[in-house]
């Protein structure tokens, strides 16, 4: 099968309705000729990175230093951060690529990801700061048994990491080929061995400050393509919309809604999916510990949706910018030159193009290197909360009580070399698969088993521990089950034939949140032991706590 | 410690905060869902109406509603934050202090 046939059937199946899932994967790539600037400008991120590790190495001594930073940094630097783990090289690039390919419907797509912020905001933020301490397990750990809810706690965030990891891993295989025209075994083995040498060394302080860097990065790029954009249309919005209709093949098409939403079903089940998941992920939900105080949380997550929204409208303006230059330009920017084999290493590189066309080969350079670095920065912050789920929920509060800080932090380096040598074996295994469902997946997941047990074990005072533990697994287990049934995995992974899959929907969230939140209810108030009676009684001194702070742990002062 | 807690608990100005504090989230959570699922249901049922020209161009409405949801998203986010920073936390503070007497 040759790349386009592969490109047409990932467009294929994103126009059929998972186009949720295909804008987050970059599908496979060819190999293009090796560019030298875009490597050069790597290293240059790469080794100025690695000299903030090292600063920030000499201040990680304790498990605290290690998992948030110390808590020192400040709420419109955790945002950066918080943005820069979720604006991945995916969300840029494919993003772009569905403008340009579809016009309108790129622009429902990334609405779609941004909604998940306020209720973040509104609902989480500041209850997790003032509650939590490293990872999200010990805010529902408060008055809930350690062991049971820990256990959980942590099979749901790595469950959550693997394929969040693996969509990303993949995803960096096929982008160096095409990027930096290197091999994808190397992209697997840098990404997996710089990523280890950031958190290994710095900690969550030097992965904080990979995110911003990067996040600033990849944000001034988006920035100076979207003005360079609108400069040559006199900042004139309408006048580009004109001249992009004018040499679309789709003309006036591209202006409004396409096939993007089918059924209403999927489309409500993909939004809660995106909508409550994003609450659920291990690796933001642990960035809210990396600050002092309540404040400065909420203010983390004004600032983190304020740079992922101008990111989304930037990412339009780009794809339509994309659009007026390239395809005038066929000579340049398309396989042989015609338009009719398609954009060269495939629809995802619109906006890799344009910043060629706009900028220049060094410019190019530029966009490539933070297209990679992305990558590079999203997997270090999976990595870490990976890590943290195995010392903090499972050594320190499970299998070895009472362990000493030091112990803690050995143990959470160890998991860390475990966790980016597993990605790197992943990436490697899943190089030819379609991991086009597994984003999608990890959010269902995220929405169906942290989200609910969180959400119950702070806000519903009669939540116990075992309705808690078996809703927020029946949710884990039913949102896999599921999305296995449908067509995106039954047929596009597993080769059945087409029409046979069993479950008819984009998402399983619709059904599997419901599941989680029904049955932690269920159980909840079917529970009569004495255990849950102490757990009711407890929830004064919880509520107490996460409504005003008092007694929320200072992670700055250890 | 105990007492302050105990006192707090007891206060009837924090149950009564806290509850309005919730009422809030809940509101603007619902805002903000109702902007996203309604600008859903739109492309869902009525393709028409986003596809609609507004002006003698080729912009259609759907562009500024797309780009509204997102706008209104950032501003409700801080408008949120803003108040929960100054006068929630102000009478937090106030609640706190009162019980540390």
């Amino acid at each position: 099968m040759s790349i386009k046939h592969i490109l047409s059937a990932v467009a294929a199946l994103a126009l059929a309705g998972g186009a949720y899932a295909a804008g987050a994967d970059l599908g496979q790539a060819q190999k293009q000729a090796t560019n030298w600037t875009a490597i050069v400008m790597f290293g240059l991120f790469v080794g100025f990175t690695l000299y903030i590790t090292k600063v920030a190495a000499a201040r990680t001594k304790s498990a605290a230093d290690f998992y948030t930073g110390g808590g020192g940094i400040t709420g419109f630097q955790n945002g950066l951060a918080i943005a820069g783990d979720y604006m991945s090289a995916a969300s840029f690039l494919g993003i772009s690529g569905l403008v340009f390919a579809n016009g309108f419907d790129g622009l429902i797509f990334s609405i779609g990801w941004l909604v998940g912020w306020p209720v973040i905001t509104f609902l989480m933020a500041e209850r997790l700061r003032n509650l939590g301490k490293f990872t999200f397990a010990d805010v529902a750990s408060y008055r809930f048994s350690q062991t049971p809810v820990r256990v959980f706690a942590a099979s749901a965030s790595l469950v959550i990491v693997a394929f969040y990891m693996i969509a990303q891993m993949v995803g960096a295989g096929q982008l160096i080929k095409i990027l930096f025209g290197l091999e994808y075994l190397y992209a697997e083995i840098l990404v997996g061995c710089i990523m280890l040498a950031y958190v290994l060394f710095g900690g969550m302080t030097a992965t904080t400050w990979v995110q911003i860097i990067k996040a600033v990065m990849l944000l001034g790029g988006a920035t100076f393509m979207a003005v360079a954009v609108l400069l040559q249309f006199g900042f004139s919005p309408e006048a580009l919309f004109a001249k992009a209709t004018e040499v679309h093949t789709k003309k006036e098409a591209i202006m409004a809604p396409g096939a993007l939403i089918k059924d209403p079903i999927s489309a409500i089940s993909v939004g809660m999916a995106l909508m409550f998941g994003t609450a659920g992920l291990p690796h933001i939900l642990m960035r809210f510990f990396t600050v002092p105080n309540a404040k400065e949380a909420r203010k983390s997550v004004a600032w983190a949706t304020t740079w992922i929204g101008y990111f989304y409208i930037l990412t339009f303006i780009i794809g339509f910018g994309a659009i007026t230059n390239l395809i005038q330009n066929p000579g340049d920017f398309y396989v042989g030159g015609e338009l009719a084999k398609g954009l060269k290493g495939g629809g995802n590189m619109a906006a890799v193009h344009l910043s060629k066309a706009v900028g220049g080969d060094l410019f190019l350079g530029f966009i490539s290197a933070v297209a990679f670095a992305t990558i590079l920065a999203v997997v270090a912050g999976l990595t870490l909360s990976g890590a943290s789920a195995v010392s903090h929920d499972l050594y320190a509060s499970v299998f070895n009580k009472g362990c000493s800080s030091e112990q803690e932090l050995r143990v959470s380096k160890i998991a860390t070399l475990a966790l980016g040598a597993l990605a790197i074996v992943l990436g490697i295994m899943f190089e030819k698969e379609n991991v086009a469902y597994m984003v999608m997946l990890a959010f269902t997941i995220a929405c169906s088993s942290n989200f609910p047990v969180l959400f119950m074990s702070v806000l519903w005072k009669n939540c116990t521990t075992r309705g808690a533990v078996v809703g927020g697994f029946v949710g884990l287990i039913l949102a896999a089950v599921l999305t296995v049934g449908s067509a995106s995995v039954w047929e596009a992974v597993l080769h059945n034939p087409k029409g046979s899959a069993w479950f008819p929907y984009n998402s399983a969230a619709i059904f599997s949140m419901t599941a989680a939140f029904f049955t932690i209810w269920l159980v909840s108030i079917l529970d009569n032991s004495e255990q849950a009676k102490k757990e009711r009684a407890l929830y004064p001194s919880q509520q107490l706590r996460s409504e005003t702070g008092l007694g929320a742990a200072a992670a700055s002062a250890h | 410690m105990q007492d302050v807690l105990d006192r707090i608990t007891k206060n009837p100005k924090f149950h009564e905060f806290i509850a309005m504090r919730n009422r809030y989230s809940i509101i603007m959570a619902i805002i903000s869902a109702a902007a996203y699922y309604g600008f859903i249901l739109l492309v869902a049922f009525d393709k028409e109406l986003l596809a609609q020209k507004i002006g003698a161009g080729v912009t259609t409405l759907g562009v500024p509603l797309g780009v509204g949801v997102i706008v209104f998203t950032i501003v409700l986010t801080w408008i949120y934050v803003r108040r929960a920073n100054t006068e929630f936390d102000a009478t937090n503070e106030a609640i706190i202090k009162e019980a540390q007497k």
